[in-house]
């Protein structure tokens, strides 16, 4: 029998209510107690004081790369990067290559990750074969596989009757559908958001209707169809207000927002933390979809993942290599390595206890997780004894170069982050620790 | 090392107008009359003194003597000062130079780098019979074979003095002084 | 007795605001002091322009490469004119006929023109920004010879210079924009630089080829970092009226895809400045454009080679201005 006991720490559950100074008991890779003292008999411990417990971070929307793009990130670098931001468990987007979309795909990733992973990876499989918007998947054989959600992520399933028939025929699986929303014939050709900033830098613009246009159709299609849709990192304060709508409706859609859309404007694709000549950044690392957007826009998204219009946080971690990168704006791939700084990042925009909540039971609840792993996002007796110790005072230096992830494109380089994961443990092993 | 510069006055208003008449005078002797005569300045401050000049032999000989202005700074060796580039202005010639005899004007004379640029420069201008040289202050120094026509005045300097004619036209007073570069007194 | 001096004698050399810029990027970096500096450098070129032998050798023995990834003609050649009538060295590099075509990235073909010795790079590129990603990883001085919809800061230049060589000082002077301002970076870079020289800018066209945040009777945005405030119209009478500067944009036929426009021919019967519409400008009112025209579209033939037409006039300035541009920024090089 081994146990581990991380003492005094303040332990925040917010499945459970828990916030109090205490210690968590892990015994065989089970929580098995919280509470004063409950690990002072413990073999191995670690000293929380000072410090905040709490579940391990659950991450609904990530990009692990492999197989297909191991430049940009593979499941043992992604992992470890996931480990140090706090997160035990990673939903891997299935645009890979090939993609997830038969069981053999969904059984690579599982297997992979047992082999190499730091953290717990949930496969999610596509909606359509070869992510391409024409046929349905093999859903049912995904889903058995181990798929605990389908998406085409990257790319929307443009076609509306085919994506009614998904969430029909999902609905029976019992499994979720994540949409990500955006109306490919209006956000044609945009590389950011459309507004003062890309009117003065001369770039095209992805309006808000692009992201809105498709909220509001997926929003028809769960309310016609009786079957649930989670929208992806909504953007906007009209995407917002749209599921604000459905959900006082009774309608059965979710939302997840990212950090960089919780705490980041479209001036950071003009101005970066780093001197620019002419004063002009143009700078790729901020570069993402959907776009970063207005102030209104952040507000829309913070004020709606307090009232629980969003129902959680997920990263949309998308690792890319430097020569993704460094160089023109038009070229440069979309998306932000965003595992290593979510947390931090997060916090600068949320309360700390919102922050944790959007983070480990609200997400695990949005994709049903619990039917997969027991008590997840919780620190329930007999959860799996993944838990985050983090130092809510820390402050901290962005430093891409440090990074697990391969992917370091981030548009916060250089700048200073309140709140650190200093520790990560998973199934009850330090997976990692500062 | 910290420097202050201290000035002294060489010439004075009065001394800048005689020494201007002298060298008016001179010119039209030596060149026999106005023939064919045209005054250059080299900007910035030749080009006033150039003028002078013309107004003085105006006064004496009743006649105009063509002016022109001259910026050299596109035929300077000399480029590549890493802070600044200066400010350059238009070249202004007011006649056909080919054949004519062109007296170059400036303010000081000193390694006649600058002259050798103005000669460059006057050459894309067309074939002069030929080229003299007026200057208010000879300074030594020399760094090409080049001697002035007509000087204003001869001031030895050393090379850690720096000298500065003021003109009205360009800095509000007449004036000649003499900077030199010290090293600021102990404490 | 002294009589006014018959030539022009300028301020003290040291009274003057130094020229220390490295790249030439867009004009929203530039101060009014900065342009006017460019302005009158561009006098002096101008001249040597006149010249029988336009050639002086201020940059003999420097390298200029022009790397241009679109095609065009008449900048290109510009500052090719440019850089060899002041004695430089001028290789031209064309995406189509190098190692651009076997994909290699944008940085990498630079740093090798630079290792060749390439001092002051010119380049053009479809894609917005392009300069300010080679500027930012190189020690060469950088041009903007325009970078997709965002900036033409030599066009821009030249632009005010033939303005300020018919009309002098611009102070709250009306220039009015006409055509595609969306998709033009001639129209960005000339709101910055009017702007500084305190013009007052209408822009004009149908909603669709407005950019975002410039609408008709729309709040345009008080963030400090936005474009400088014009007036947006859609009815070109309107805004011709009082002008003292009109510039037509060329319009790009492919528009009439995706919607921008309904036809070329519905275009011109909007927009395109003919001399009923000209009436309405001041009497005598600049007419301008970046070229190339399609006569017909967006000026009427009439018009384009009226007396009030200086568009040929751009185009000699536009050498001159070059040459003032590549002197400042090549001449500080050591």
């Amino acid at each position: 029998m081994t146990t581990l006991a991380i003492r005094g720490g303040r332990v925040i559950d917010p499945a459970n209510g828990i916030d109090a100074t205490a210690d968590v008991l892990i015994v065989d890779g089970q929580i098995a107690a919280v509470g004063p003292d409950a690990g002072k008999d413990a073999s191995e411990t670690v000293d929380a004081s000072g410090l905040v417990v709490c579940p391990g971070f659950v991450d609904i929307h990530c990009h692990l790369r492999e197989p297909g793009f191991e430049h940009k990130e593979t499941i043992e670098t992604g992992t470890l990067a996931a480990a140090r931001g706090g997160f035990t468990t990673v939903c891997a987007m299935p645009n890979t290559e090939p993609p997830t979309d038969s069981a053999a795909a969904v059984e690579f990733v599982l297997h992979t990750a047992q082999t190499q992973g730091h953290v717990r990876v949930l496969p999610i499989g596509c909606v359509t074969r070869g992510r391409a918007g024409k046929e349905l998947a093999d859903l049912a054989e995904l889903a058995q596989a181990g798929a605990v959600a389908f998406s085409d992520d990257g790319s929307p399933v443009v076609d509306p009757h085919l994506m009614r028939r998904a969430l029909e025929y999902a609905a029976m699986l019992g499994t979720p559908v994540i949409e990500h929303s955006e109306d490919p014939a209006l956000s044609a050709g945009g590389v950011m958001h459309e507004g003062w900033v890309s009117t003065r830098l001369g770039l095209s613009g992805i309006p808000a209707a692009a992201e809105e246009a498709a909220v509001a159709r997926n929003v028809a299609l769960a309310r016609e169809t009786g079957s649930p849709i989670h929208c992806a990192h909504v953007s906007t304060a009209g995407s917002v207000e749209i599921v604000r709508s459905a959900k006082a409706r009774g309608v059965a859609v979710t939302a997840e927002v990212t950090p960089h859309h919780l705490a980041l404007t479209h001036e950071a694709v003009m101005q970066s933390g780093r001197e620019a000549p002419g004063g002009l950044a143009y700078d790729t690392n901020a570069k993402v979809n959907p776009p970063l957007r207005t102030p209104e826009d952040v507000e829309a998204c913070v004020a709606g993942l307090l009232d629980g219009t969003i129902d959680c946080i997920a990263t949309d971690h998308a690792p890319h290599a430097s020569q993704d990168k460094v160089c023109e704006f038009d070229a440069a791939a979309m998306g932000i390595s965003g595992l290593e700084t979510a947390f931090a990042q997060s916090l600068s925009a949320v309360p700390l206890e919102k922050v944790i909540a959007a983070l480990t039971v609200a997400p695990a609840a949005v994709l049903g997780l619990e039917r997969h792993v027991v008590k997840i996002g919780t620190l329930s007796e007999g959860a799996p004894g993944d838990v985050t110790i983090i130092d809510p005072k820390a402050e901290w230096t962005v430093e891409p170069e440090t990074f697990a992830s391969r992917g370091k494109n981030t548009p916060l380089a250089g700048r200073t982050l309140k709140g650190k994961v200093v520790g990560t443990v998973f199934g009850g092993k330090m997976a990692w620790q500062a | 090392m910290d420097t202050s510069e201290r000035a002294h006055v060489v010439l004075t208003a009065d001394d800048i107008h005689r020494a201007v008449r002298r060298i008016a005078h001179e010119i039209v002797e030596r060149n026999h009359g106005l023939d064919g005569l045209v005054l250059v300045g080299m900007r910035t401050r030749g080009v006033p003194i150039a003028q002078r000049i013309a107004n003085a032999i105006q006064e004496f000989e009743g006649q105009p003597v063509p002016v022109g202005a001259l910026d050299i700074n596109l035929y300077r060796d000399d480029i590549g000062s890493p802070d600044r580039a200066p400010h350059i202005q238009p070249t202004e010639m007011p006649t056909d130079i080919d054949g004519k005899t062109v007296v170059l004007v400036d303010d000081v004379l000193y390694t006649g780098r600058s002259i050798r640029a103005a000669l460059d420069a006057l050459t894309d201008f067309g074939r002069p019979a030929a080229i003299q040289l007026a200057v208010v202050v000879d300074r030594g120094h020399r760094e090409l074979p080049i001697r002035p026509d007509y000087v204003g005045k001869n001031i030895p300097t050393a090379r850690d003095e720096d000298v500065q004619v003021l003109l009205r036209e360009t800095d509000g007073e007449d004036e000649v002084r003499i900077m030199k570069l010290v090293p600021e007194p102990e404490r | 007795m002294t009589q006014e001096p018959a030539l022009q004698i300028a301020t003290p050399l040291d009274a003057r605001t130094p020229w220390t810029r490295r790249h030439l990027l867009d004009l929203d970096e530039l101060s009014r002091d900065e342009i006017e500096t460019i302005l009158e450098t561009t006098d002096a070129m101008k001249e040597i322009m006149g010249r029988e032998v336009p050639r002086v050798p201020a940059l003999r023995g420097r390298t200029i490469v022009t790397l241009f990834y679109e095609a065009s003609t008449r900048t290109r050649a510009s500052f090719e004119l440019a850089g060899k009538a002041l004695g430089a060295d001028v290789i031209n590099v064309a995406a189509g006929g190098s190692s651009v075509e076997k994909g290699e990235s944008l940085i990498d073909t630079v740093r090798t023109l630079e290792a060749i010795g390439a001092e002051v790079l010119v380049m053009r590129h479809p894609a917005a920004g392009a300069p300010y990603l080679v500027a930012r990883h190189l020690s060469a001085s950088v041009v903007n010879g325009g970078d997709g919809q965002h900036a033409h800061p030599t066009q821009a230049l030249l632009d005010l210079y033939t303005m300020r060589a018919h009309i002098g000082d611009m102070r709250d002077k009306r220039v009015v924009i006409v055509g595609d301002i969306a998709h033009s970076r001639v129209v960005r870079s000339n709101i910055w630089g009017l702007a500084a020289m305190g013009a007052k800018v209408v822009v004009c066209g149908p909603p669709t080829l407005l950019p975002a945040g410039m609408r008709h009777g729309q709040q345009q945005t008080e963030e400090p970092l936005a474009l400088p405030h014009v007036e947006v119209e859609t009815n070109i009478d309107t805004a011709l009226e009082g002008a003292d500067v009109v510039m037509a944009l060329r319009l790009q036929k492919e528009r009439m895809h995706g919607g921008l426009i309904p036809s070329i021919r519905e275009y011109a019967t909007l927009y395109q400045i003919t001399p009923e519409r000209l009436a309405r400008a001041k009497t005598g009112a600049l007419v301008m454009h970046p070229g190339p025209i399609n006569e017909g579209v967006e000026i009427s033939p009439e018009v384009a080679t009226s007396l009030q037409s200086v568009i040929e006039e751009q185009v000699t300035n536009g050498v001159a201005v070059r040459m003032a541009v590549l002197y400042l920024l090549a001449r500080g090089k050591a």
